[in-house]
């Protein structure tokens, strides 16, 4: 593995060395390592593009990183990964996806994780997104993430994207059983003109089931934002959505909530809030001896912690 | 040394102008504490304000020792030695107390440097040195941790816009001991209040009221005024 992308690991899962536990490495796309213990399999899949993750049931305490990193300009990929969690899990997941292009093509990485999480499971999946180089190609990604939770599972997903991705299509798709809950926790960030479209759709089948998505959102320079909350309430369940928002310079956002009760037990809560920065606040900083950039730059550190 | 010399604050509402303040003069000695006190709405904030540069004066010039400041920006008036308590202190998402603290102190300071502020200001370091400087703060604890972070500037020219309001019985005894302490560290403290036991505190009193000085000199002199004069006046309108 060479140093860029060493970098890019470090970036998108903290990564210094090889990770502890289950591992699958990929790089350029091809596989570049890979570890599997005694309760967590890592499977190729024969007919695509992908691997299949398979927990035992009863895992706890044990973690899985699947990074993928693409350093070389050109590459575009379309991969499948599945996730098969037992019941009594208690586990985290770490993916991520790092591109460096340094050259005048596009690279592509284009990913769909399954989810099936059995009964009383605890699942963290921890997702980051980021580019670099600076080469004129694009860096894009579309991650595709779609879920199912088993009768008293909870999954919590935060998805990061900070910094280099020129466009993005994400595509968060969950449906609960019976007090299930799902938590996603989103941070995006986009400068110059990058693209990001942001897709939830939570289907709130099981009674007393919970869904909780959290969207923090930065758009500076030229870019755009689109973010799509769909939730649909088919039970006796609790559902919360959030998109708040800063915009800078000449960046645009949209904020697209669909609540719909399909039962008269439940209850759908949507909250939008887009605007830029509070003049006071960066006042504020400034009498403290922050420059304005700075103040700037504080207030959106804090606003996506 | 800060020095106001003859300014005026004009602004234009609904094609109406509105002076806010007229030719307003003073002058700040070193290491004085100084208490401004006047009727709501009289221009004390915005003459803090003008100080501090978040607004700008429509005439008038201000000097800081020696120095023409007038036309400088929050910023490098801060960077000079001059802080700010907000009369309504500034709520953010995501910036923790002890971010703003070390932010205010400027070179990195410890988490128990920051916990020291706090404690000055009389809030358990430990309740609150990560709490979010966002809407789940109550008035006085919101306006507490804006005094301690103006403790950690620890600045030449400190101006506090009504430290008091809200802040409980108890822990008033403790900030009255706050500002005699930086006064003994041989500050410059400006503080615009309403409290008497503030007043008293101070080695000079400025009366400003409908945008104008109308009263200064030492606390022995304005404050027995103050309390028993008939200084302020009701509704101009009232008696038309
Ligand atoms: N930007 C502005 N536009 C219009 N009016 C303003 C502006 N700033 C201040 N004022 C008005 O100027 C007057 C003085 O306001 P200021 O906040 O300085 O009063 P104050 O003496 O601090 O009052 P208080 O004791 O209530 O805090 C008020 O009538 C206020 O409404
Ligand atoms: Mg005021």
């Amino acid at each position: 593995m060479d140093q860029i992308q060493k970098t890019l690991l470090e970036e998108i899962a903290d990564l210094h060395e090889v990770p502890a536990g289950a591992y699958n490495i990929r790089a350029n796309g091809e596989m570049a390592g890979r570890n599997t213990t005694a309760n967590i399999d890592i499977v190729t899949k024969e007919d695509k593009q992908g691997i299949d993750i398979i927990i035992k049931s009863g895992t706890k305490n044990e973690s899985v990183h699947i990074p993928v990193v693409l350093s070389q300009s050109g590459i575009e990929e379309m991969v499948y990964n599945d996730f098969h969690i037992g019941d009594d899990c208690d586990v985290t997941i770490v993916a991520g996806c790092g591109i460096h292009n340094g050259g005048d093509k596009k690279s592509q990485h284009d990913g769909i994780h399954s989810f099936f999480i059995g009964k009383n499971s605890k699942v963290k999946y921890v997702e980051k997104h980021y580019g670099q180089g600076d080469g004129s190609g694009e860096r894009i990604m579309n991650p595709q993430t779609i879920i199912e939770i088993g009768e008293d599972s909870y999954m919590e997903m935060e998805t990061v994207q900070i910094k280099g991705v020129d466009s993005t299509d994400r595509i968060t798709k969950a449906r609960l059983a019976d007090r299930a809950s799902v938590k996603v926790i989103e941070k995006l960030v986009t400068h110059g003109k990058q693209y990001a479209r942001t897709y939830f759709e939570v289907e709130m089948d099981g009674e007393d089931s919970s869904a909780n998505v959290i969207s923090r959102a930065v758009a500076r320079d030229e870019s755009y934002q689109i973010f799509l909350a769909k939730m649909n309430g088919n039970n006796k369940c609790a559902g919360h959505s959030e998109c708040d928002a800063i915009i800078m310079d000449n960046a645009k956002i949209s904020a697209i909530p669909e609540i719909t009760a399909n039962n008269l037990d439940a209850q759908l809560i949507h909250e939008a809030a887009i605007g830029k920065i509070a003049g006071e606040q960066i006042v504020k900083l400034m009498t403290l001896g922050l420059t304005e950039a700075e103040a700037e730059e504080q207030i959106v550190n804090g606003f996506l912690k | 040394m800060l020095e106001l010399k003859n300014i005026s604050f004009t602004v234009e509402e609904n094609g109406v102008t509105k002076d806010i303040l007229k030719d307003v003069s003073l002058t700040i000695d070193d290491k004085k504490f100084v208490a401004i006190t006047g009727p709501n709405g009289g221009g004390k904030s915005t003459l803090a304000k003008i100080i501090v540069g978040i607004e700008k004066p429509t005439s008038g010039t201000i000097l800081f020792n020696g120095q023409d400041i007038t036309d400088m920006s929050i910023t490098d008036r801060a960077k000079l030695g001059i802080s700010y308590a907000f009369q309504q202190p500034v709520r953010f998402k995501g910036i923790r107390v002890k971010d703003l603290i070390k932010l205010a102190a400027g070179d990195g300071i410890s988490v128990a440097g920051a916990c020291e502020y706090l404690s000055e200001v009389g809030l358990c370091a430990r309740d609150y040195i990560n709490r979010e400087v966002d809407s789940s703060l109550s008035g006085g604890e919101l306006k507490r941790i804006e005094i301690a972070t103006i403790i950690a500037r620890n600045t030449e020219l400190s101006v506090f816009d009504e430290p008091e309001a809200g802040i409980d019985l108890w822990s008033f005894k403790n900030l009255i001991k706050v500002f005699e302490k930086m006064h003994q560290k041989e500050k410059t403290i400006v503080i615009i209040s309403h409290q008497e036991r503030i007043l008293n505190i101070a080695d000079e009193i400025i009366v400003v009221a409908a945008g104008a000085i109308k009263d200064k000199g030492p606390k022995d002199v304005i404050l027995p005024q103050v309390l028993h004069g008939n200084t302020l006046e009701g509704c101009k309108h009232y008696n038309d």
